[in-house]
């Protein structure tokens, strides 16, 4: 009885310390958060599009599809774009963007510029769709399954680990099932 | 020392009346166009988002931050006190969308036992702890059992060695 006491500082020492090192990890980021909305329906949104065509929540049911929140003014949207060109490009990943609080002048010739990995853009001027999504910084990615449903997001610009590891797995998952 | 510094004694008053009144300013970020007109609907709109955090600079309240993301969550709460909300159907549509990490205050879920009751029960079992030390100290001074005739023949032999 006496021996476990002497014990107890011990056990409290790697309790404590597995809570720090937990929070010492190189890839623990305190500010992402996880999504209140994961296997939530997506929220209705009816998008102006910044070419012809809107952007509707209903009429990209019916397979996986990604909705990529970006800015023309967020600089680390122009990190994660080669990613998303290469998504499009190479694994063609349905990708749809919605240019969030921003120019639609701005937006186009920043496509213009550095490519257009999107199928279509919807302009969300005022930020609401943002907020229904739960959007708290750009980028985000959010991917949808066949019903419409959040299966995962993604805050911060999408790294090729991400992809590898997580995004194209999920991908192959939801196209299965 | 020049003979143009602002005088020493009134550079400290002003610093003194600024400590002052410190305490009695709270700035808030709301804008004035984002301010309801009726001051009671405003008034509950300030002190829901008092209880809501940014969750850009994460340590505030929406009310209290001037990031772009809390003025549109006031706007957002605004409206929906607007179409006649209650401040729990209100929050708790903002709840959905960013989950229970926008409440300042963590609601009590089994999540959050450890957070509500941990220092509670370490207090607990501190003064447990306490009890427990007090008790055997007590017990270890207060030996008055007497000494048996082996005990009693060392302790002699002992002294005898002291004397010589």
């Amino acid at each position: 009885m006496r021996r476990a006491l002497y014990l107890l500082p011990l056990v409290l020492f790697l309790v404590l310390g597995g809570f720090f090192a937990r929070s010492l990890r190189p890839d623990y980021d305190p500010h992402v958060l996880p999504s209140a909305m994961i296997d939530r329906e997506a929220p209705q949104f009816d998008l102006a599009g910044l070419k012809d065509e809107g952007l509707a929540r209903d009429a990209l049911k019916g397979g996986p599809v990604l909705i990529n929140f970006f800015a023309s003014w967020c600089v680390p949207c122009r990190v994660e774009h080669p990613l998303l060109m290469a998504l499009a490009n190479r694994e063609h990943v349905p990708l749809y963007g919605i240019d969030y609080k921003d120019q639609p002048e701005d937006a186009a010739k920043l496509l213009a510029q550095f490519g257009d990995p999107y199928r279509r853009v919807g302009l969300d001027r005022d930020g609401r769709v943002g907020l229904d999504f739960g959007v708290y910084g750009v980028p985000e990615t959010y991917v949808l399954d066949s019903d419409g449903h959040i299966r995962k997001r993604f805050v911060g610009p999408l790294t090729a680990e991400q992809v590898d590891k997580e995004l194209l797995p999920l991908l192959k998952a939801l196209r299965k099932s | 020392m020049t003979g143009r510094a602002v005088p020493s004694w009134l550079a400290k008053s002003v610093f003194v009346a600024f400590l002052l009144l410190a305490p009695t300013v709270r700035l808030l970020a709301v804008e004035p166009n984002e301010r309801l007109a009726d001051p009671a609907l405003e008034a509950r709109a300030v002190a829901i988002g008092a209880t809501l955090r940014c969750l850009v600079c994460q340590n505030e309240s929406i009310e209290d931050s001037n990031a772009g993301l809390a003025h549109d969550i006031r706007v957002l709460l605004r409206q929906l006190l607007l179409t006649g909300d209650s401040d729990t159907q209100a929050r708790q549509a903002i709840v959905a969308r960013y989950g229970e990490f926008v409440l300042l205050k963590p609601p009590l879920l089994p999540a959050t036992y450890i957070l509500w009751f941990g220092p509670g029960a370490l207090l607990v079992l501190g003064f447990i702890a306490v009890l427990f030390w007090l008790r055997s100290r007590r017990v270890s001074t207060s030996i008055d059992a007497p000494l048996d005739a082996q005990e009693q023949n060392r302790l002699d032999a002992l002294l005898h060695e002291a004397d010589r």
